[in-house]
């Protein structure tokens, strides 16, 4: 199964290496996100507080949408998700695989994006790296958790790009609450460790939940 | 990776249906070891669906198809001794010939990968376009890539649809051959396809299709053309 | 349509019909007066949009685990109960709250977290809707996630609320468990099984339909 997981993930990373369309294309959506927010909310200057914080997962979660709905458009060409679901591994071996290389992706992206929200909005965003990379990846995880499974249902459905934020954003809707209060707290000049441990563990907890429940409910779902 | 192993299959009646329309009809067959069975029939006949349901890609709205001892349930096992060529080629386009082989080699087990995916180019010729993205091969190639990628694994049953399409007359004889070898190591091929002349002399059995349901069934036939003729007419 | 039901259906009329006088009849709230009365029919309906949407998240599972029809039809129907009554809740509450504290809106963890929710249930009409064939899974994979999620909605938006004081004083809903109140919820919920119930039969009587044309298919 390990097996099978890395193979599908170096696929994907392979494919992607050599096109690098998805990626680019991602951050690039991402940073004119960002940047049409601030043009929408700065004003003389000064975004509101907590701007930054929501600026930074409101991109993050664009972009993902996006960036999910590619690649397994990708996977819908030649209808390679169907040979990869007839591979002797364990079916959720084939979400895992996808979803690693989501995560892969988002991750990349938001080494990017969080400086630049950083710099554009003076927010004290780097003060505390590793509690931000932590609760950065609960939430990147959480979101394409949910996002990896939902893309894949609708892999063969009809008006499934306009179907995939339909489903997913109300689903994350903790995600997107947590990630921010955790980030906004981080923000702060005096950081309050106690919020941002709560978030954090909220934002795990949704994790191990829902990866579980993607992975009981992949097999039944994809099959007809 | 070693899967459970069966002597034949059969299709006990079974159908599946879309909404209000059966796509395959109480279809039963049954085929031994070391057997070529064809599909034929018109488009939309069923075949592509009777194929999908023994891949067990879907399940049997009615009906039971059992691979020896065991059906669709035995999962992860029971793959391991299929192999499918689809209508879509199951590639990656992006990818070349021979990461697209290694790749579904490494996925189903097979034992030194790298090396099985060259010499499953070189029996299909194309040793020489290994490097190339799918994606600029012909047609004619990527079929041939394609039925490598679904033989890869020396499955116990080839479900293979269409697998003429597009090959010029040396692949199409090669292609013969290769099912002909196929069936001397034991394993179960099932086609579909349209080619009555390509068909004519290879298969062991013959299953016309129309609308879902089995008109005829012939073992060792001859004259496909004008059974295939007076039997759709009706 | 089972026995039971047009004598229901009859009961349950009557109930409605007889409300406003049950409610009437019932004290006065001290701060709030006539305009807390709607609140009896604003419980119910909150309460009914939790039955349902529970209804619709246990017969996912159900169906995704078993693949029987019937399960998938009773999930149907219960998501469209839940966008009924979510959307009768959602109406009466406001209508409460601009009367009695000046604004329509507020961003409490309940009402939010059932905004929500709502939204989900949307989301599975939508995907039923525009899916195309197959969505019966992928529907109720989302009845299921969606369920899931309750706890982690209302943790996230109660906590994300209190952080920022809310605007106005959102008091607890009174817990007078008097006479009123149970008969509205009575009449609540013999309004959502008989609505269910009916909402199934056409769902069921639409797949006898598709097994007769199968039929005829077959033998054709």
């Amino acid at each position: 199964m390990l097996r099978a997981i890395w193979l599908i993930l170096r696929k994907d990373l392979t494919v992607e290496f050599r096109s690098r369309e998805i990626a680019t294309t991602t951050v690039f959506f991402a940073v004119s996100c960002v940047l049409a927010f601030a043009f929408a909310l700065v004003r003389e200057g000064q975004a509101p507080e907590d701007g930054a914080a929501g600026i930074l997962w409101i991109a993050i979660m664009f972009a993902g949408n996006l960036a999910l709905g590619r690649t397994f458009e990708r996977e819908r060409q030649a209808e390679t998700l169907r040979a990869l679901m007839l591979v002797p591994a364990p079916r959720p071996a084939v979400y895992l695989g996808k979803l690693a290389g989501i995560v892969l992706l988002l991750a990349a992206t938001e080494v990017l994006l969080v400086p630049l929200v950083a710099l554009l909005f003076q927010a004290g965003l780097l003060a505390r790296p590793f509690w931000l990379v932590g609760v950065v990846a609960a939430g990147t995880i959480g979101f394409a958790t949910v996002g990896t499974l939902f893309a894949a249902m609708l892999v063969r459905a009809r008006s499934r790009d306009v179907l995939l934020p339909v489903l997913l954003y109300p689903v994350t809707v903790p995600v997107i609450i947590a990630g921010v209060r955790a980030t906004a707290a981080l923000a702060q000049p005096d950081v309050d460790l106690g919020i941002v441990q709560f978030w954090l563990a909220l934002l795990v907890a949704f994790d191990v939940v829902f990866l579980t429940l993607a992975l009981w409910t992949f097999e039944p779902v994809m099959t007809e | 990776m070693t899967g459970v192993d069966f002597d034949e299959i059969s299709c006990a009646g079974v159908s599946r249906h879309f909404g209000r329309r059966h796509a395959v009809s109480r279809v039963s067959f049954d085929a031994p070891r070391g057997t070529i069975l064809g599909l034929l029939g018109p488009n939309g006949a069923g075949k592509s669906t009777l194929l999908a349901i023994l891949a067990t890609l879907l399940r049997a709205s009615a009906g039971e198809v059992r691979y020896g001892r065991f059906d669709a349930s035995a999962g992860p096992s029971l793959r391991a001794r299929i192999g499918v060529l689809g209508h879509d080629l199951f590639l990656y386009p992006e990818l070349t010939a021979f990461e697209n082989l290694a790749l579904f080699a490494g996925l189903y087990g097979v034992p030194g990968r790298g090396a099985r995916a060259r010499a499953a180019l070189d029996s299909a010729g194309l040793a020489d376009r290994a490097d190339d993205p799918v994606s600029s091969l012909s047609r004619g190639m990527r079929q041939r890539v394609a039925l490598e990628r679904a033989l890869i694994h020396a499955p116990r049953l080839a479900l293979l649809d269409e697998p003429f399409t597009g090959l010029d007359d040396a692949s199409t004889a090669a292609l013969v051959a290769r099912l002909g070898s196929l069936r001397e190591g034991g394993a179960i091929v099932v086609l579909a396809t349209h080619d009555l002349d390509v068909a004519e002399g290879l298969l062991d059995h013959a299953i016309f299709l129309r609308e879902g349901r089995v008109v005829e069934a012939l073992a060792r036939p001859g004259g496909l053309r004008s059974t295939y003729r007076s039997v759709m007419g009706r | 349509m089972p026995s039971w039901f047009l004598p229901a259906a009859a009961v349950c009329g009557l109930m409605f019909a007889a409300s406003p006088l049950v409610i009437a009849g019932a004290p006065y709230e001290s701060t709030m007066g006539l305009v807390q009365k709607i609140f009896y029919y604003h419980m119910p309906s909150a309460w009914m949009f939790l039955t349902s949407s529970l209804v619709c998240g246990v017969a996912s599972a159900r169906f995704l685990a078993g693949g029987r029809a019937r399960h998938d039809r009773q999930a149907w129907a219960a998501a469209e109960m839940a966008v009924l009554f979510g959307l009768l809740t959602l109406v009466t509450g406001p209508l409460w709250a601009r009367k009695s504290w000046g604004t329509w809106w507020v961003w409490d963890a309940r009402v939010t977290s059932s905004l929500v929710g709502w939204m989900i249930a949307w989301a599975y009409l939508i995907l039923r809707r525009y899916g195309g064939p197959g969505s019966e899974k992928l529907a109720a994979g989302l009845a299921l996630f969606g369920m899931a999620n309750v706890p982690f909605i209302y943790i996230s938006v109660n906590y994300w609320r209190t952080i920022h004081p809310a605007t106005s004083v959102v008091p607890t809903l009174p817990v007078s468990m008097g006479f009123p109140l149970w008969y509205c919820v009575t009449a609540f919920l013999l309004l959502f099984v008989l609505l269910l119930t009916l909402r199934m039969r056409v769902e069921a009587q639409q797949a006898r339909l598709d097994a007769l044309y199968l039929t005829l298919d077959e033998r054709g």
